[in-house]
């Protein structure tokens, strides 16, 4: 450590860098270079492509006859975008949303050092491992009327008893938050445990000797010092609900109709499989802007305040 | 090469050497070539089939190079297909039908077959209206390999025996038909509920109700006063009717599912194209025996055709080119044809072969090809690609998905946005 100190003073003493100094400089960058330009090329290349394509009439393969605005406004007319678009709204903001309180909740409880934690914990934290395409079977199966839990309580006698949110147009998209719920609320809970485990000690018990009740100290202490945990998470959740496509495609095929429709596979559909690449990426495009509108704003107000912290 | 051009005199003897060895290159190369087919028979049945047809192009010297991508209806492969085509570098032929020939061969990509089409008689073999999607501006670019017909109605006769009912010939036995059924305990008509499926028992209804002639002008040209007119809201009340016929767990099956439904005596019938057989065969059963297949009611003079196709593509080696219409003359050949459809359950794209190897159904099905093709019943399916391009095809698929699976929504509101939708994309 000193030598090469004392050597690249040295050099610099001499007027011109050593080799070994040149090296140091220039290696880390060398080295990420690669990675740099690859993700300069396939991510933000891309992504001007789907732009530059969205602007013109590509039908079956890219073409570069500009249309302008032209396919933003075919979609703004088309009545599936708008069912997609809804349903994003409505998937994304109770799926995060019921994964948080769910995910706090089950955590809270389990740090409550009760018996079998480890055994509980994995229980919870299992169906993260399954695949969504796994996940939309299965609940494929328990929510449909004829199979699943409708038959079943059925089955027990209580023949008025109906659960039919699967062929319901109405109600179909719900039963993609239940999935998705059932799906990631477990890891929720891990990253909510892992903060929880987190907190020192003797905050929690300085607030007991305040006379703090349980649910208060918790309201008003721990969750407080959650917030770069529930941070994660939303920025996790909130990824997985925009690209949620295999969920709708294994659970409901977008059905009924097309009820289900999210945009990524309202893009899917449109770009690969009835040959309108303009309009669906124009359509990619709207989701990148409706990704930037949530993050942005998000991670400027996170970022700052911790920096002010 | 410059170099030994200029000084080429004094080694005539070398050149006329190196002359006749190319030349003798080209000839042998001119007998063998090479073809790459992109397809998606990947099925077992469907696997063996096309491995027929490598085999042939083997016995002619040729190489065959398999390029089969599987998944869903092409969808696939028509990938794989456009990102080879995009980098200059498309197989010799690929599996494409429909108006999605015309759609490679405005981009110029597609080769011609006009001489293997003269030698053939392919005017004379191909009827006029299945020769029309095989032609691009005038010129063969796609060899036709089998025929389905889409508008079929099958049922278990077992079923119907203990319902007291007889095999629909009309729409209005077929509503007649649901009393009796349900009364036995029976769901009348199995369905998936599934965009094409519904488009698929759509367009039987549509055929129904105006005939070949309305269809043609409504679900082909597009025409807006058809497709809006009294006649399509007509047919759309009555396509709606149809949900009475049909459980309530339909939402997303599979249509081999509800095939499979109609098998075990769950159900008494499904309308759906004539792979549906490959399911009763797989089931062990006997066409006309232990199953029953008819038009779909109302459409007995109608043949709606889903043709798989061959388009090939424009290569420049002359070998390769040569392979390349060997190819198309073989698929037209009895040999593959019988082959081929015996395993695919379709009928020979020619109608002229023996069909004794052929169950009921398939002769049937080759009959009213051949009168369908002399009456002017012989029309595209809307349903199964083959009317319209991908685009308006999907579409007409969201408004009517849509319409039938919408309690609220008014046939006069469907007729409407199919007008608007078909206009807005065309």
């Amino acid at each position: 450590m000193t030598r090469s100190t004392s050597l690249s003073h040295a050099g610099r003493a001499l007027g011109r860098p050593s080799s070994s100094g040149f090296l140091q400089s220039w290696l880390p960058r060398l080295v990420l270079a690669p990675s740099v330009a690859i993700s300069l090329f396939f991510v933000y290349g891309f992504m001007l492509w789907t732009f530059v394509l969205s602007l013109t009439n590509s039908r079956m393969l890219p073409s570069y006859d500009f249309v302008g605005f032209a396919q933003y406004g075919r979609l703004m007319a088309n009545e599936r975008w708008w069912v997609a678009s809804t349903n994003l709204v409505i998937f994304g903001g109770l799926f995060v949303v019921i994964c948080l309180v769910l995910g706090a909740f089950l955590a809270i409880l389990l740090d409550q050092r009760i018996r079998r934690e480890g055994a509980l914990r994995t229980i919870y934290l299992y169906p993260m491992a399954l695949s969504f395409i796994v996940t939309g079977v299965v609940w494929k199966w328990l929510l449909n009327p004829g199979l699943g839990l409708q038959a079943m309580v059925r089955g027990w006698g209580f023949e008025s008893f109906t659960f039919d949110w699967l062929v319901d147009p109405d109600m179909a998209v719900y039963t993609l938050v239940i999935a998705a719920v059932w799906q990631a609320s477990g890891f929720v809970m891990a990253l909510f445990l892992a903060g929880l485990r987190g907190i020192d000690d003797s905050i929690i018990k300085a607030a007991q000797l305040d006379g703090g009740s349980l649910p208060r100290i918790y309201w008003r202490v721990v969750i407080p010092c959650l917030r770069p945990v529930v941070f994660s998470a939303v920025m996790i959740l909130a990824h997985i609900a925009i690209k949620s496509f295999d969920l709708v495609v294994a659970l409901t095929g977008g059905g009924p109709g097309y009820a289900t429709d999210l945009p990524a596979t309202f893009m899917y559909t449109h770009a690969f499989t009835r040959a309108q690449v303009g309009l669906g990426s124009a359509s990619a495009m709207l989701m990148l802007g409706g990704v930037l509108a949530i993050l942005i704003p998000y991670l400027y107000s996170e970022l700052r305040s911790r920096k002010n912290g | 090469m410059h170099a030994s051009t200029r000084c080429a005199s004094p080694r005539k003897t070398a050149l006329a050497l190196a002359t006749g060895l190319a030349a003798s290159l080209t000839l042998t190369a001119a007998q063998a070539g090479d073809v790459e087919v992109l397809h998606w028979w990947t099925s077992g049945g469907e696997a063996r089939a096309a491995n027929v047809l490598k085999e042939l192009m083997e016995a002619e010297g040729h190489t065959w190079e398999d390029f089969a991508v599987a998944g869903g209806g092409g969808e696939t492969a028509m990938t794989v297909l456009k990102s080879r085509a995009m980098s200059g570098n498309p197989p010799s032929a690929a599996q494409i039908k429909g108006p999605e020939i015309q759609e490679w061969g405005e981009l110029g990509l597609l080769g011609d077959l006009d001489a293997v089409a003269e030698a053939q008689d392919w005017q004379a073999l191909l009827p006029e209206t299945v020769a029309e999607v095989m032609r691009h501006d005038g010129h063969y670019v796609a060899v036709p390999v089998n025929v389905h017909r889409v508008n079929w109605l099958w049922a278990n006769p077992e079923v119907l025996e203990d319902a007291g009912v007889e095999m629909p010939t009309t729409l209005d036995e077929l509503f007649a038909a649901e009393e009796p059924l349900r009364a036995a305990g029976y769901i009348p008509l199995a369905h998936g509920g599934q965009a094409w499926q519904d488009a698929t028992i759509f367009e039987d209804i549509v055929l129904a109700e105006g005939g070949s002639d309305f269809y043609r002008r409504a679900l082909v040209e597009l025409d807006p006063d058809a497709l809006g007119g009294e006649q399509m809201v007509e047919a759309l009340s009555t396509f709606k009717r149809l949900r009475e016929l049909m459980d309530d767990d339909m939402s997303g099956r599979d249509w081999n599912i509800a095939t499979s439904m109609v098998i075990e005596g769950d159900a008494a019938m499904q309308l759906m194209g004539d792979w549906a057989k490959g399911e009763f065969t797989a089931a062990g059963l006997t066409a006309g025996e232990d199953y029953l297949c008819a038009p779909a009611p109302g459409t007995a003079s109608v043949f709606t055709f889903n043709i798989d196709s061959l388009a090939m593509f424009r290569v420049s080696d002359e070998a390769d080119r040569e392979a390349q219409q060997d190819l198309a003359r073989l698929v037209l050949e009895p040999t593959f044809q019988e082959a081929f459809n015996l395993a695919k359950g379709s009928i020979p794209a020619r109608p002229d072969l023996d069909m004794s190897e052929f169950d009921r159904c398939a002769q049937q099905s080759l009959a009213d090809f051949q009168r369908t093709a002399e009456e002017g019943g012989l029309v595209p399916s809307m349903a199964h690609g083959m009317a319209v391009p991908a685009a308006v095809q999907g579409a007409i698929f969201d408004v009517v998905t849509n319409y039938f699976n919408d309690s609220d929504m008014e046939a006069e509101e469907a007729a409407q946005r199919m007008v608007n939708t078909a206009q807005a994309i065309l």
